[in-house]
């Protein structure tokens, strides 16, 4: 039934003119700037031999940077989770001098190229920059450590988790809240129960795409990363030095694993943003 | 009466937590930079960004980036279009390829162009046969810098045309409009602010690129050097101060792009508000 309800439609929707034109158009440009040269790749890829690609990825610098650059996104995603949901509750719950400056600071990561972010980062936080002459008193080094790379892919990361959470909480009514403290329950089971299961597929979903981000940073990390091999090299440092030796191959065996980490990210990340529509929408 | 006052708490500590953080993380590297960049007065910062380099990497960065707008939204427009206005097959593939750059790692996206036009590439005779550069050039660069940006149009016109629907473009054929008056005064006035959003996103993502631009450059100062590959080079050679300066600039035009983003998302939402 629905089928054929669909193909009727079909031949209706085609009324508006320009189909052939605009997909042409778009199979196009999208053939010069992503398929051809994904094609190359996956080419590229097909004539390395199988045992080449693995002994490239398991040698241990590699494995040592692949768990760097896996750590630090992770630790600076989940520290961008809290504080995300702060940010997000504080800018749509309160009314306080400056909001609107702040609400558009949020975006500032996005804007700000990652390479000025990197080397204010990294004077801010050296032996003798603004915050890393405090913490050095202490014997506390924060630039050229990995301290210093999630300093840096926090900074990357603010946006995410922000802009997920801030729409479903202006979606969910406080009357909710009301009743539920009216009910004699306290602000942290209010929390848990009344605000968490709402919030939390749009705060995984803001996780993921924070982490799929930062694993591939790259601008904001060299210059604060000191890239000591097995301390603080992230992957996509070592992709970089292997293309500068012409080493093609090594460097595409890495970007492979790197690109299967990524698409697993984004495939979990789909799966919740999904279920996040469906409670923007109201559960559809 | 208590439980008010302790709300009050809350919600001061809350908002001063975020004060905070968005001060150490945002505020202060901003500081940072224009200080740094003054440090030796304000005839060096002149001297810095007046530089033969640093104009010249001006001069590349924004042929890029107006080269990544142009072609991004042209495209963004027509595939948004056959996106939203048309069914078919494998619609989902296409728009899973057209998402597929941002989600792509920077250096990723930059050695993919490397093994496509690189020397070892099968199309590498046939470049060289008409003399055409890419790698380590200034079309690299502009390739690097679209692929980089290439879904930020087409996904902020998706959503708005998606939720609009194909009623009025029917209606508008069905009394015999052709396909561009129908965009023009259909569905142009629609997506006027979703595409002014999107051209906005491009620019500054497209003007602040590194990683990618950084494997295709090959960093020939004066030749194919953007301005973050020349903050780069400048650091890298300790010379902090210009390193700062030349960051202005980019601060500068950061700054810019995100008030004119919100005020383009101020005047949108008044838009269809009235609506």
């Amino acid at each position: 039934m629905t089928e054929k309800k669909l193909k009727r439609k079909t031949k209706n929707v085609r009324v508006i003119p320009g189909f052939g034109l605009s997909l042409g158009i778009t199979l196009t440009v999208l053939s010069f700037v992503v398929i051809i040269p994904l094609a190359t790749l996956v080419i590229f890829t097909a004539g390395m031999s199988f045992n080449d690609v693995i002994m490239t990825v398991t040698k241990p610098r590699v494995l040592a940077s692949f768990r760097v650059s896996f750590l630090t996104a992770f630790i600076a995603s989940a520290i961008n989770t809290v504080m995300g949901i702060i940010l997000a509750w504080v800018l749509v719950r309160y009314d306080f001098p400056l909001k609107r400056f702040m609400d558009g600071m949020i975006e500032l990561p996005f804007a700000l190229p990652t390479a000025v972010a990197g080397i204010s980062l990294t004077a801010l936080t050296s032996d003798n920059g603004l915050v890393g002459s405090f913490f050095a008193k202490f014997g506390i080094r924060l630039a050229y450590t990995r301290v210093g790379i999630t300093i840096a892919l926090i900074f990357i990361g603010i946006p995410f988790v922000v802009r997920t959470v801030q729409p479903v909480l202006e979606k969910l009514d406080p009357s909710y809240e009301e009743a539920a403290g009216v009910m004699g329950a306290d602000r942290f089971t209010i929390f848990r129960r009344v605000i968490f299961p709402e919030i939390w597929p749009a705060a995984i979903t803001g996780f993921g795409l924070a982490m799929g981000r930062c694993i591939g940073e790259y601008g904001s990390v060299v210059f604060i990363a000191g890239n000591q091999p097995f301390e603080t090299e992230i992957t996509p440092l070592i992709i970089m030095s292997k293309l500068q030796e012409y080493d093609y191959a090594s460097a595409t065996a890495i970007a492979l694993v790197m690109l299967i980490f990524s698409f697993l990210i984004l495939f979990l990340v789909s799966y919740f943003q999904a279920r996040n529509t469906k409670m923007i929408q109201g559960g559809r | 009466m208590a439980e008010k006052q302790s709300n009050g708490l809350v919600k001061y500590f809350l908002i001063a937590i975020s004060v905070i953080f968005l001060f150490l993380f945002l505020v202060l590297p901003l500081y940072v930079v224009v200080t740094e960049a003054f440090k030796k007065g304000a005839e060096q910062y002149w001297q810095a960004v007046s530089d033969e380099y640093t104009v010249k990497a001006i001069l590349l960065t924004l042929e890029a980036t107006v080269f990544a707008v142009v072609i991004n939204t042209v495209f963004g427009v027509f595939a948004a279009w056959a996106v939203t206005k048309f069914r078919f097959e494998g619609k989902k593939v296409l728009t899973t390829l057209i998402d597929l750059p941002v989600t792509v790692s920077p250096i990723i996206a930059g050695l993919i162009y490397v093994l496509t036009f690189g020397r070892q590439s099968i199309l590498y005779p046939l470049l060289e046969k008409y003399d055409i550069k890419i790698v380590f050039a200034v079309p690299g660069i502009v390739l690097a810098t679209i692929f980089v940006t290439f879904p930020f149009v087409s996904r902020e016109l998706i959503p708005v045309l998606e939720s609009q629907g194909t009623d009025e473009e029917e209606a508008a054929a069905l009394m015999g409009a052709n396909g561009s008056t129908i965009f023009r005064r259909v569905t142009f006035p629609h997506i006027k602010w979703a595409l002014l959003y999107g051209v906005v996103l491009c620019a500054s993502r497209a003007m602040g690129e590194f990683g990618a631009v950084s494997v295709l450059s090959g960093h020939l100062r004066g030749k194919t050097n953007t301005l973050p590959l020349h903050v780069e080079i400048l650091f890298n050679e300790f010379q902090y101060m210009p390193a700062f300066a030349v960051s202005s600039i980019l601060v500068v035009m950061a700054i810019l792009l995100l008030i004119i983003r919100s005020i383009i998302e101020h005047k949108g939402k008044k838009e269809t508000e009235i609506r």
